[in-house]
């Protein structure tokens, strides 16, 4: 068993960390403040590689693992948990299933431009009457010849609007539940398909999130992902390995908030003294780091589990569980040590508390992570 | 083109602690990084070979932790990497140190060898030049601005108070300044083939160099004493207009009878 971070991985942190703090941290107030998609942060990740990487390069990845992936989805959030969902969505939710689940066409038309980052990924499977109940899809897609015709919308979609290529899950054949729901590659460009309207939100208030729009789209056959009613096992595999990205991000936010409080706490003097002093200040911040460095062993853990293509179900359900709620408990704290100043915009705990309360909801709420966690105990 | 930049690793710290006895630096304990200079002459290499197709070979001399300056720099883009290490060439100054890598380019050859301006935990800027120097080769220091031209480079060599712009042919070595650019980060790609590449280890038996000069038996320097800097009393701040303020301050003078 071995808990140390190998050298390339070492190596990747302290990249991961420059880069985080010189290109993207300075602009987590303002994204957050004017609800601005960082495209420009977006084209710098493609540059060095983070679009891509647990992709082979011959697919056009930085040929890492998911590890190292989640390291950097991990050390985006902790300066902006924009940036983090960003590329999250983006390599969980739609580079991933292409390459698990693609034809060797589909890889080769698809996968290369998705992880160099010249063009950007999402998932729909969310629907206004389809949430944790992903199988009430309304959404369908008509086998007409040489193409499907998909009609329908979708609910919540990251990345909507400023992605090129959407994971879209529809019903085939509604008769058969679950088992009549497909998936697509969906582009774009393609005809009838639009963007519906932009979500005000709480948190991640720089990241897109949007409804889609299909009016009688034209789907290729080709850009069938996997065989036609498989799209429900899909969703749900790909879930499990977003929510190793969505862990990271809490785990990111967590980890941010402790680092501002650190400074925070050891600079703001009261009774003479930093509260830093303080045995309450000292204790919290124990706790907080405790449960931040369980969290992050979770959530390296799952990822470790995908990499060695053991079952990783549970353990991302587990990682996501856990780190989810330690970042909403954690950047709660962090705002209270702050006093009245966490409280403000002066300060970015508050933000990273908003940005946190999401984790433990999308990509499957704390009670489904229970859920699969619990019915992997009583099978 | 075949460029070598020869890169130190430094502790990155303002707080470097010296051993009283030896009066060396203890590098223990401090992240180390590659020195702010040669970075900047190593991002002007890679540049160049962005743009004309050189070949870059890093060189380092230091201990065996040192690999991590050198894999950083792979995965940054340079080609091959080199690590002079030995205990031989420990405790080296910069005449030794510079002989010792001199000898090293030597069998490496070159066309362009690009040096930091200096070292953040020496601060000689001695041996860039002195490498020139045991090479028979030019060299210009203090170069901000790079540009290749056929068989040769031109560099804007910057003052305090004024800049020359110089012509050079290769061969040639130049000292580079870490404002001269921003240096790359690394690429996730080349961190993950890093640790996949080699990183040559050349010991005293892989080079041809006059043992009488490398190492601290080589070194003419001697240290006779080292100290950290003393720590002054802490001041006192007044919060008082401009006219209480000079009157405390001519008092505070009278007082230590410098007035």
């Amino acid at each position: 068993m071995d808990f140390l971070i190998d050298k390339e991985h070492a190596l990747l942190q302290t990249m991961l960390r420059d880069f985080a703090e010189a290109e993207v941290k300075p602009l987590a107030k303002e994204v957050d403040e004017s609800e601005r998609f960082p495209t420009e942060t977006v084209a710098k990740m493609a540059r060095f590689g983070m679009l891509g990487m647990p992709f082979p390069k011959e697919l056009g990845g930085a040929g890492g693992d998911n590890l190292g992936y989640i390291m950097a989805v991990e050390a985006m959030s902790k300066v902006c948990g924009t940036t983090g969902v960003i590329l999250s969505a983006h390599t969980s939710l739609c580079a991933a299933p292409i390459y698990e689940f693609g034809t060797p066409e589909q890889k080769a038309k698809y996968l290369p431009p998705l992880a160099r980052g010249e063009k950007l990924g999402a998932f729909g499977l969310t629907e206004p009457n389809a949430g944790t109940d992903a199988a009430g899809q309304q959404t369908t897609a008509e086998l007409k010849g040489d193409h499907y015709l998909l009609n329908g919308s979708k609910l919540f979609i990251t990345n909507a609007g400023y992605a090129d290529v959407y994971i879209i899950f529809a019903m085939t054949d509604k008769s058969k539940g679950t088992k009549g729901i497909s998936a697509f590659i969906v582009e774009k460009e393609m005809p009838g398909f639009s963007i519906g309207k932009k979500e005000e939100k709480m948190g991640i208030r720089g990241s897109s999130t949007c409804e889609l729009i299909f009016e009688n789209v034209k789907v290729p056959v080709g850009n069938l992902l996997g065989a036609e009613g498989k799209g429900f096992g899909i969703a749900m595999k790909t879930l499990d390995g977003g929510r190793i990205g969505i862990a990271a991000q809490a785990l990111g936010l967590a980890q941010g908030a402790i680092d501002e409080t650190v400074a925070y706490v050891k600079e703001r003097r009261q009774f003479g003294k930093t509260i830093g002093q303080f045995q309450n200040t000292q204790f919290q911040l124990a706790d907080m780091q405790a449960k931040t460095d369980a969290a992050r062993l979770l959530v390296y853990r799952a990822a470790c589990c995908k990499d060695a293509k053991l079952p990783y179900s549970v353990e991302a359900a587990t990682a996501k569980l856990f780190a989810s709620e330690t970042a909403m408990e954690v950047t709660t704290k962090a705002v209270q040590l702050h006093g009245g100043y966490g409280y403000t915009r002066e300060y970015p705990v508050e933000r990273m508390m908003r940005d946190a309360k999401i984790t433990e909801i999308y990509e499957g709420t704390s009670e489904v992570q229970r859920m699969v966690i619990s019915a992997n105990m009583l099978k | 083109m075949n460029i070598v930049v020869c890169m130190k690793q430094v502790p990155d710290t303002t707080e470097v602690k010296i051993d009283p006895v030896t009066g060396t630096l203890i590098r223990e304990g401090i992240p180390s990084i590659i020195n702010p200079d040669d970075k900047g002459g190593l991002e002007a290499a890679l540049a160049l070979k962005d743009e004309l197709g050189a070949k870059v070979t890093v060189l380092s001399m230091g201990p065996p932790q040192a690999d991590l300056a050198l894999r950083e720099a792979l995965a940054m883009g340079a080609d091959e990497a080199v690590l002079l290490s030995d205990r031989a060439f420990g405790g080296a100054d910069t005449w030794a140190t510079s002989t010792t890598i001199a000898a090293a380019l030597r069998k490496l050859g070159f066309d362009l060898i690009v040096c930091g301006r200096q070292a953040i935990d020496g601060d000689t800027a001695q041996v860039g030049p002195q490498i020139a120097e045991h090479l028979g080769l030019p060299h210009v220091s203090y170069v901000s601005e790079l540009e290749a031209t056929e068989g040769a480079v031109t560099v804007k060599r910057v003052f305090e108070d004024g800049y020359q712009r110089i012509k050079v042919k290769l061969p040639c070595l130049l000292t580079a300044l870490k404002d001269m650019n921003k240096p790359r980060y690394m690429s996730v790609a080349g961190i993950f083939d890093a640790y996949k590449r080699e990183v040559k280890v050349w010991g005293l038996a892989d080079i041809e160099v006059d043992q009488d000069n490398i190492g601290l038996k080589g070194s003419p320097t001697r240290v006779k004493k080292s100290f950290t800097k003393g720590v002054k009393s802490a001041g006192k701040v007044y919060e008082v207009d401009a006219k209480e303020g000079a009157r405390i301050i001519v008092e505070a003078l009278k007082e230590k009878y410098v007035i």
